[in-house]
């Protein structure tokens, strides 16, 4: 080996795809600590396991195509991807919820369109949504905050082996809105809506997520474009009708921190494979995500709507991009279309 | 565009507002390695190999032979057109080789190179420095740079002297001198400023002098302050504006220092100086300031050594032409070195195949970097659609798309991306997480898309030749088939009159053949004139061809005119004996003929027309074939109105006029001589009536000529015809054609005579002769042709760097081809030369 | 029975009108020429080497506009093929191998001078007027003309033409593709002796 003949340039910047997904994965711990606190080790347990079928089943489905299983594995994206949906199912689901979640996930909705950089919905979101669709019941269990099971009833919950667990449900401060919005004297009297600016206990939840995020902004891994569009497309659409009718819409602060607001806006519409490309687009996919968000949970079917929202606005992100190109430097206008 | 940017200081501390470009990168500035050491001379290598393309443009043309003695500074080559620069040997030596070499191309391929072999006398040719630039001309002073070899030393090459040579239509607002130097690890330009600020600010007054900006301005990194210091200190007074830029990459690219300086944008395929500026660099200021007080050509530039396989790395004053291993040897890398050897800087450097490779204009710096500094790239991922790239692209664009586009090959696509708007600055490429080589699929791109256009034109032009080719080959067989078909009619001819002497058979029978003939052969004449014209249209290389075929075709159909007049003329001439000739005949027989010249008159002028509409090559023959229908109709004319005068006067014989027009026109043709004589000998004052006066004379005799040709031609054939047939007046016509080949061949002589001695006249006057001028002309137009279809082709592919050299190209090959039609015309008016006369 | 009268007079009424209008707009606006034997004409590589059984590229376009099989240029190949395919929304075919083979590999024909005898025989062969000589005079090919047809080789007695490939030069150089997912785009220089 003498010289090396290697197009411009010569020199890059340290960022790897893998040390970027390294560094999400890392903001999460913050709001994964919060959610062990508030709801015990179910969701540590989760974790761990999506992330040991998400490595295998990429592994598999690698091997199965032909390519390279040491390369695309340290890219994490898969290991991303197990940690993001293993956060967002309730942490009393069972062994085979996470399996069939973080399962379809990797092969269905990334691997069978073509691996990392493929793929047009996010996997996390497309193996939630099936989730939440094909088991209503163990997606929607979630634990009154404070009220933390121990390891050992986490780790029989997990193997589906607890007796009483239908038992353990607590309403989540979104359910409680929905259930008795319009009834001033029944919000006031729900225990679960009484935090000190939002749901009991997931006000610290989303804060936690919020301080990932933050910091993955900080580390300049993600762009503030899709975070702050997001949040100003919720909030500022919460606004007048929470002026309007306080007692029928929730306040701004009350959307931003309940849920997967937080978690949505900084780790789940930031995904970039499935978002869209250009930074005037992003700011639009981002803020449209926060409005359907406040008009699923407001008007819709369900308590939260952030995957559903991401999902379509994942099918709209081309169309988005379609119209949203910069301006080349030396052209007058910005162009159109693919092509 | 960026939000942030609102946040930024937008003003310098001159008060000007700076301008902000999208996108930008902060990579390792890396500059101490080399920025702290004095500027040293480099080595002086046993031998220097001169690239003739260190230039954008053509390659110079070498003017020395192999085995020379050549002395430092003395031309090795010269610039080969109009976007060219000379290369200067760098030392005193003997040129050893002119051949193919290594050179400073990422593709590692040869190319043509003089090889000087030093002799270590570094002996000086003699130099003629020119400190009083002031007053000398703008066109004298631009001569100086182009011959001093100057090309830009920051980027591309491009000649300086072009650069300068600003149209009168442009009103430059700003000169702007790029000293930003924003790729790490070079400081060449750092250090030029900090040691040399004064020359440097000279260079650039003569810059100003030839430019006239409104404004001067030096664009510098703020991460220079020495230099920025020396700078202002050197520029206090001279009304140039030193302005700090922050600290950017790329905002050294040209199109982004004119927005950050100016907030202009150079339209997409268009060059600074429509918007009224022009970059120039640092280096080139510095040279043109030792070309004004030295007269020193370009021969050595100042080259950054770094990196850290250097044991002395810093800035090396380099004569152009030295081997890259001779530096490395001076700069103490270690050898054998391995890892990257780049030329350029690590941003948009190449690297460097072959260590023999040299030296040229534009090598503003060498890294020698082992792998533990810059490392082996690594595999390749898959793009995660981070966007990071295009936060980054100083051009705007989405270099995602970009890549996937080029990636499949879909280069419709990318280029609707504008990937030709891609300066290939690297940046995306610096932040992609996913290590693709972005730059590379760029340039892949655009090398596929630039084959596919000259492909495309190649096979348009395929096309073109062999539709011209199947054209010509049915033209050919029409042609043959109609000479067939002639001779069959000759031949039948022949035997007709054999026979109606004897049995007086209709003679109109080989007239109305010849009719059919001579129709069919305008026909075919008319349709090459088409094809002909087509061709023209087109641009076809074998236009020419065509036109040539379209003009033997109109001769063949002429010739079959006068065939047929003759046959008409001969049918009366057969019955004449018994049907007693009407003594009106060759009255009305010339009237005829006025008609027939006339209208020919009028087909020639307008066809003259056309083609001088059409700018076709043979429009001054067809006005001159024109002029000798005109003179042939007049001629006719009088003597049509002779014969009228002589019709009513005592019968002559009616077969003794077979070609009527021929006594009264020879007479008119003898007549310009005489007056012609007279007026020379009245007046020889001045030499310019003289040539006047010969001009008038070249024409009279050439229509006398002509005209003695033409008659001696029908006369031979009615002798032919006489002697064919047996008719009495043989004698009378074999003297007749005597005298007239008599004086054709006098007029002939004399106009021969007269042709030379303009030629003569001329080569004294001009010290070039006619045939050198039409050459020049003709080459200088097929040059401005074929620019604008290369320009053509670039445009279609959007390659901008190549539109800005053929524009400039273009703008001069029109140049020198409308001086050099003027000088011709000018020459030929002034001789009475006209186009054919030299054939 | 009135009714259906009426409805079959209306019904032939209106056809008549339609007829008449398409008629006339067949005729007002009749396209000159065929347009869709250009578009092929213009995609079809012009090198008129007839390999597809036509003289010239032209009368394949229009050989192919009247159905013929895409698939007898081999020195379009596949691209070729690909472009028609898209053009002419027809099925994507493999080369027809029966009309010659593709080669990526851009030739053009070479006169070796010294044994050419000079019998015009193959200017007469080139289709596109790219070999410049006379009898018993020396011929050449003009380079940039030539399309690599193949023509001019076998009618040679002397067997004087060669097809050498065409080499890159400083002009048409350009950078590859780089290797793609998995690979580094580097390539390594092999150690260089230094005189």
């Amino acid at each position: 080996m003498a010289l090396l003949h290697v197009t411009s340039p010569h020199a890059t910047s340290s960022q790897r795809t893998g040390a970027l997904m390294r560094q999400v994965m890392l903001a999460t711990l913050p709001g994964l600590a919060v959610l062990t606190w508030l709801f015990g080790w179910g969701t540590v347990i989760n974790v761990i396991w999506a992330m040991l079928i998400a490595a295998a089943a990429e592994a598999a489905v690698l091997k199965a195509r032909g390519k390279p299983v040491g390369l695309y594995l340290r890219d994490n994206s898969a290991l991303v991807t197990a940690v993001l949906l293993a956060l967002a199912i309730p942490p009393t689901a069972p062994w085979w919820l996470t399996l069939i979640g973080v399962g379809s996930a990797i092969i269905l909705a990334k691997q069978l369109y073509g691996g990392l950089g493929m793929n047009p919905f996010n996997p996390a979101m497309v193996g939630y949504v099936l989730l939440l669709i094909s088991f209503p019941v163990e997606m929607t269990r979630w634990l009154a905050p404070g009220a933390a099971p121990d390891l050992a009833t986490s780790w029989q919950l997990f193997l589906d082996r607890y007796p009483g667990a239908d038992a353990l449900t607590g309403a989540t401060p979104l359910d409680s809105f929905r259930t008795w919005a319009g009834d001033a004297s029944a919000l006031a009297a729900e225990p679960i809506l009484q935090g000190r600016f939002a749901g009991l206990g997931w006000e610290w939840v989303n804060v936690a997520f919020l301080a990932g995020g933050l910091y993955l902004l900080w580390r300049r891994i993600i762009t503030w474009h899709i975070p702050v569009a997001f949040l100003a497309g919720l909030g500022l659409c919460a606004l007048p009708f929470w002026l309007y009718d306080p007692v029928r819409f929730a306040s701004p602060l009350f959307h931003l921190f309940s849920g997967a607001a937080m978690f949505g806006a900084f780790f789940i519409a930031t995904d970039p494979v499935s978002a869209a490309t250009s930074r005037w687009g992003r700011l639009i996919y981002a803020a449209l995500i926060g409005v359907l968000i406040w008009v699923i949970r407001s008007l819709g079917g369900y308590p939260d709507a952030v995957a559903f929202a991401v999902l379509l606005l994942n099918l709209a992100a081309p169309t988005i991009d379609y119209y949203t190109q910069p301006r080349t430097y030396g052209h007058d206008k910005p162009k159109r279309g693919t092509g | 565009m960026s939000l942030l940017s609102l946040f930024r200081p937008a003003r310098t501390e001159s008060g000007r507002k700076l301008h902000d470009f999208h996108g930008g990168i902060h990579p390792p500035q890396r500059k101490t390695l080399s920025s702290e050491a004095p500027i040293r001379p480099g080595p002086l290598s046993a031998t220097l190999v001169l690239p003739l393309n260190m230039h954008l443009g053509a390659p110079a043309l070498p003017c020395v032979q192999v085995g020379d003695r050549v002395l430092k500074g003395q031309i090795l080559a010269e610039a080969s057109g109009p976007v060219s620069a000379p290369v200067h040997a760098p030392t005193s030596g003997v040129v050893r080789a002119i051949e193919p070499r290594p050179i400073q191309h990422p593709s590692g391929l040869d190319a043509l190179c003089v090889v000087l072999d030093s002799d270590g006398e570094d002996r000086w040719t003699a130099l003629t420095p020119c400190p009083d630039y002031r007053d000398m001309p703008r066109a004298e002073l631009v001569a100086r740079i182009r011959d001093a070899g100057i090309a830009g030393l920051g980027g591309a090459g491009f000649p300086t002297a072009v650069k300068v040579n600003v149209r009168d239509s442009q009103r430059i607002e700003q000169l702007i001198i790029n000293a930003v130097e924003c790729e790490p690890y070079i400081t060449a330009d750092d250090r030029l400023m900090r040691e040399r600020a004064e020359g440097v600010i000279a260079g650039i007054q003569v810059l100003q002098h030839l430019v006239q900006p409104m404004e001067t301005l030096v664009g510098i990194e703020d991460n220079k302050p020495e230099a920025i210091a020396a700078m202002r200190a050197a520029a206090a007074g001279t009304g140039i504006e030193i302005v700090t830029v922050p600290t950017k990459y790329p905002s050294g690219g040209e199109k982004q220092l004119i927005r950050v300086l100016t907030g202009k944008e150079v339209r997409s395929g268009g060059l600074p100086a429509d918007v009224g500026v022009v970059c120039h660099n640092t280096g080139t200021a510095w040279a043109l300031h030792r070309l004004v007080t030295t007269g020193e050509p370009l021969i050595s530039r100042i080259t950054t050594l770094t990196g850290t396989a250097f044991a002395e790395p810093g800035n090396v004053e380099v004569l152009i032409g030295t081997p890259v291993a001779d530096l490395l040897a001076f700069g103490g890398v270690p050898q054998p070195h391995t890892g990257r050897l780049i030329m350029g800087g690590p941003m948009m450097g190449f690297s460097i195949e072959n260590p023999l490779a040299p030296v040229v204009k534009t090598t503003n710096c060498i890294i020698a970097a082992p792998l533990s500094e810059l490392p082996e790239p690594e595999p390749e991922q898959p793009c995660i659609r981070c966007g990071a790239c295009a936060e980054v692209c100083p051009a705007d664009l989405l270099p995602q798309q970009l890549y996937w586009y080029s990636k499949a090959s879909e280069f419709d696509r990318a280029q609707h991306y504008n990937l030709m708007d891609c300066i290939e600055c690297g940046a995306c490429a610096y932040v992609c997480p996913s290590h693709i080589p972005l730059v590379q699929y760029y340039r892949y791109a655009k090398g596929a898309i630039r084959q596919q256009a000259a492909e495309h034109q190649k096979a348009d032009r395929a096309r073109e030749r062999f539709e011209a080719r199947t054209a010509r080959i049915e033209r050919e067989k029409a042609e043959k088939e109609a000479k067939r078909q002639a001779r069959l009619e000759a031949n039948r001819q022949k035997s007709s009159p054999a026979t109606s002497v004897a049995a007086a058979t209709p003679a109109a029978d080989p007239v109305a053949d010849l009719k059919k003939a001579v129709g069919e052969a305008s026909s075919a004449y008319k349709a090459a004139v088409k094809i002909a014209k087509e061709a023209e249209e087109q641009g076809a290389d074998n236009a020419a061809d065509l036109r040539a075929e379209a003009d033997q075709l109109k001769a063949r159909a002429d010739e079959l005119k006068i065939a047929l007049r003759d046959a008409k003329a001969n049918a009366p001439a057969a019955v004449a004996p018994t049907a007693q000739a009407a003594p009106a005949d060759p009255v009305a027989d010339l009237k005829k003929a006025v008609g027939e010249a006339s209208s020919a008159y009028k087909a020639a002028v307008k066809a003259a027309k056309e083609a001088e509409e059409q700018g076709a090559d043979n429009a001054a023959d067809l006005r001159a074939e024109a002029d000798q229908l005109k003179a042939r109709a007049d001629e006719l004319k009088i003597a049509l109105r002779d014969a009228k005068a002589s019709a009513p006067a005592p019968t002559r014989p009616a077969p003794a006029s077979p070609a009527p027009a021929a006594p009264p026109a020879v007479s008119l043709s003898t007549a310009p001589e005489s007056p012609t004589a007279q007026a020379n000998a009245e007046d020889e004052a001045s030499a310019e009536a003289e040539r006047a006066k010969r001009a008038q004379r070249m024409k009279a005799l050439k229509t006398a000529f002509n005209m003695s040709h033409k008659q001696w031609k029908e006369a031979s054939a009615a002798l032919e015809r006489a002697e064919r047939d047996g008719l009495p007046d043989v004698d009378t016509h074999r003297a007749r054609v005597d005298k007239l080949k008599k004086k054709a061949d006098l007029a002939k002589a004399q106009l021969n005579e007269l042709v030379e001695a303009a030629k003569a006249d001329m080569k004294a006057s001009t010290g070039t002769d006619l045939k050198t001028l039409k050459l020049q002309a003709a080459r200088a137009e097929s040059t401005v042709r074929e620019k604008t279809a290369a320009l053509a082709t670039a445009r279609e592919a959007g390659d901008e760097e190549r539109i800005n050299v053929l524009q400039q190209e273009l703008a001069a090959a029109e140049q020198q081809a409308l001086e050099t039609a003027r000088t011709l015309k000018q020459a030929v008016a002034e001789q009475g030369l006209s186009d054919g006369d030299d054939a | 029975m009135t009714t259906i009268l009426i409805a079959v007079a209306a019904l032939l009424a209106m056809a008549a009108l339609f007829g008449a209008i398409l008629g006339f707009a067949s005729e007002k606006f009749r396209v000159e020429g065929d347009p869709i034997v250009d578009q092929i004409d213009a995609i079809l590589p012009q090198t008129q080497c007839g390999q597809c059984g036509h003289p010239g590229c032209r009368p394949y376009a229009e050989a192919i506009a009247e159905g013929e099989e895409h698939n007898k240029c081999p020195p379009g190949g596949e691209q070729t093929i690909q472009e028609l395919s898209d053009l002419l929304g027809r099925e994507v075919l493999p080369l027809d191998d029966e009309h010659g083979d593709a080669s990526d590999i851009k030739k053009v024909a070479y006169i070796r001078e010294d044994e050419c005898i000079g019998c015009t025989k193959c200017i007469q062969a080139c289709p596109v007027d790219a070999i410049v000589g006379a009898a018993r005079l020396m011929h050449t090919v003009i380079v940039d003309e030539c399309t690599g047809c193949d023509l001019c080789v076998e009618p040679c007695p002397v067997d004087c033409i060669d097809m050498v490939e065409v080499k890159p030069t400083l002009q048409t150089w350009g950078w590859s593709r780089p290797p793609g997912v998995g690979n580094a785009p580097a390539r390594h220089i092999p150690v260089v002796n230094l005189p």
